[in-house]
């Protein structure tokens, strides 16, 4: 057994670090040379010949090998330290509405806490009748709920205010991601710990190194926020709060306090540097806006797009991308391929939740001519996504938040595509 | 399944004893006495530890002080190798001082002392989150002496020797307070106009291109680090 690994290794490792080139080649024989065999079909593989792995050898299933690339990547010269800074969500290798837990963004202030839950706590202090302190099982044993919510970075896009930087949606709108969580009703919590007549403000804060803090109106608070301890079925993930972080559907992703620690009852914000110094909109008269909590009516096309080109020249093609909105669900998704010019309303596929992203289609035939494509969302609460230019017309290009205008890729006639602005 | 019982009971006499162990003597405490009577009251002691916020109010504010030239001494043993000498900040480290007048420029500078609204942010924020990498080490005093200085290196103070409390905090206006304004997305023209978008024919002539990504080069894996542009994700 031993032996015949062995002598079949070599073979087997050459055809996996060529595995790029070598999924180019076959594509170039079937496309190229109809009528001509193929040796992935006339040849016996190996795969096809000897058995595989057996069930103990992986307990955690990862990702195909061949998926290797498929990952969340830094942009080093965003932030000074990687320990204070964003990586970004590869949505252009993504399909569907959910985020696979190792593919979700990350942005932290202060590193990964990687907290053990016996030693996690969550108080509640401030204006309440009984400031109180949950162990993890205390959490479990309040109603549960599982919800579907996106969850974006209010600076997701932000490198684009003074026009097109980054050639790949996983750059210029891979801080957003959306994934099922279960947990409980911040409500219950509160009601437990029973808020008095003037609270009417929540501080948030986590127990990383940055302590990261968040005033949230009580309002929302009792609304629909969650305190969430799985994500797609399973415990959080460190990098997004384990053992339990804030859901805050529709907000701003950094209110939604990782490694959640402590919420305190106030009657008034408390003013903290996440929503005084940054997430604040800096306006071209030099004011700024202050509490922007909702994320706007939003899309993007991820297929094609500048790190997914086309490679299979004119004919059939399917356009497909994201779209979602702080309001409520999206109503209704329109694509452009002459920029602007004139649109199509695409194909929603799949749930259409609130608060959620939704995934469309939209197929054409392709005549080989270059391209210039868009997608414009309309949530149910009647907002349309704005143009860039809109919004700079509006806002200045200094507000680095609440980016949702309109991208543009460019077709080139060979398929490769770039991030532009075009008039 | 008498058995089965057996086994169950003797499990959660296990549980509970550890619960027990865990909890300590704060679980011993009376209960709760919420509705569903789940979790325990926290004691004053642990309040204290971990609510630490200042609200521009005062309300949080320990008791101490510092002067400004006792938090040079604090800024250039704890601080400066990030954020510069003067605050003016090194590579991507934020920027603490400078910048006033900026905020309509082409390229704002926003600091504490141009942008930032309310003082009690930065004794908030320093004492939960700095110095990084060494969060929680810096005295209430100490944190005074820092804001103090921090103010100086702003022409907010111009004494050295301004010395800052829990009784004169309040006392201390950030310039910029006055131009931060609510949320107004909604009344920007693009979303009260809630008429159907155009479908056809909405912009005259082909597109042309006004601006490549290319051009510039900075995504991952193609960009050169030494090119790379001023701004980011803040």
């Amino acid at each position: 057994m031993a032996e015949r690994q062995d002598t079949l290794s070599p073979s087997r490792r050459g055809f996996l670090t060529g595995g790029l080139m070598g999924a180019a080649a076959l594509a170039a024989t079937g496309m190229a040379h109809a009528g001509e065999s193929e040796e992935v079909i006339t040849e016996i593989q190996d795969w096809n010949r000897y058995p595989g792995d057996g069930v103990d050898a992986r307990p955690y299933g990862q990702p195909s090998q061949f998926e290797a690339h498929v990952v969340r990547k830094n942009v080093p010269w965003l932030t000074s330290d990687s320990i204070s800074s964003v990586n970004f969500t590869p949505l252009h290798e993504l399909d569907g509405i959910i985020t696979p837990n190792g593919l979700c963004f990350e942005r932290h202030h202060g590193g990964i806490a990687e907290i053990d839950p016996t030693a996690h706590r969550l108080m509640i202090n401030g204006l309440v009748e009984r400031p109180l302190v949950f162990t993890m099982a205390d959490l479990k044993r309040f109603p549960r709920e599982n919800r579907i919510y996106f969850l974006e970075c209010a600076a997701n896009s932000g490198m684009e205010w003074r026009g097109s930087q980054l050639n790949g949606c996983q750059f210029t709108h891979g801080m957003v991601h959306c994934v099922a969580y279960t947990g409980v009703r911040l409500k219950h919590l509160l009601e437990e710990a029973g808020v008095k007549t003037e609270g009417k403000w929540l501080l948030a804060e986590g127990a990383d190194a940055s302590a990261m803090t968040r005033s949230i109106p009580m309002e929302k608070a009792l609304d629909d926020c969650m305190v969430a301890f799985a994500m797609n079925g399973e415990a959080l993930r460190p990098e997004q709060g384990y053992p339990i972080r804030l859901v805050v559907p529709g907000w701003e992703g950094n209110m939604w306090i990782k490694w959640l620690r402590r919420l305190e009852v106030g009657d008034q914000p408390w003013e903290q540097r996440e929503e005084t110094s940054k997430y604040t909109d800096l306006l071209a008269n030099g004011k700024a806006r202050r509490f922007t909590w909702v994320m706007d009516v939003k899309s993007v096309i991820t297929n094609p797009s500048p790190q997914a080109p086309v490679t299979h020249g004119k004919g059939p093609m399917v356009l497909s991308g994201l779209a979602w909105s702080g309001n409520g669900a999206i109503s209704r998704v329109d694509v452009s391929v002459d920029g602007g010019r004139n649109w199509h309303t695409a194909r929603i596929d799949g749930p259409s939740l609130p608060m959620a992203l939704h995934r469309f289609y939209h197929e054409f035939d392709w005549d080989g001519s270059e391209l210039f494509l868009q997608s414009r969302a309309i949530d149910d609460k009647g907002f349309v996504q704005p143009t860039k230019e809109q919004l700079r017309a509006v806002r200045g290009p200094n507000s680095i938040y609440h980016n949702n205008g309109i991208q543009t890729w460019h077709v080139g006639t060979d398929g490769v595509i770039e991030n532009v602005e075009i008039s | 399944m008498s058995r089965f019982l057996k086994l169950g009971f003797a499990a959660s006499l296990l549980l509970g004893t550890a619960a027990a162990a865990i909890g300590g003597q704060a679980a011993a405490e009376a209960p709760a006495g919420g509705k569903l009577g789940i979790g325990r009251l926290a004691t004053p002691e642990e309040v204290a530890a971990w609510d630490i916020d200042v609200r521009p109010d005062g309300q949080g504010l320990p008791e101490g002080r510092g002067t400004a030239a006792e938090g040079m001494a604090v800024y250039d043993e704890n601080c400066a190798s990030c954020h510069g000498d003067f605050g003016e900040a090194i590579d991507r480290w934020p920027v603490l001082a400078g910048g006033q007048g900026t905020l309509e420029d082409e390229r704002p500078e926003k600091t504490i002392g141009s942008y930032w609204p309310y003082l009690s942010t930065v004794y908030d924020y320093v004492r939960r989150a700095m110095p990084f990498g060494n969060a929680r080490s810096l005295s209430d005093d100490d944190v005074y002496a820092l804001t103090a200085y921090l103010l100086y290196l702003n022409d907010i103070v111009d004494d050295e020797d301004f010395e800052l409390s829990k009784e004169n905090f309040t006392s201390i206006k950030l310039p910029n307070v006055d131009n931060f304004i609510d949320d107004d997305r909604e009344s920007e023209p693009h979303y009260a106009d809630k008429s159907e978008p155009c479908m056809s024919d909405c912009k005259p002539g082909k597109a042309e291109i006004t601006m490549h990504a290319a051009v510039l080069d900075v995504t991952p894996e193609n960009a050169d680090d030494k090119d790379a542009p001023q701004g980011g994700i803040d």
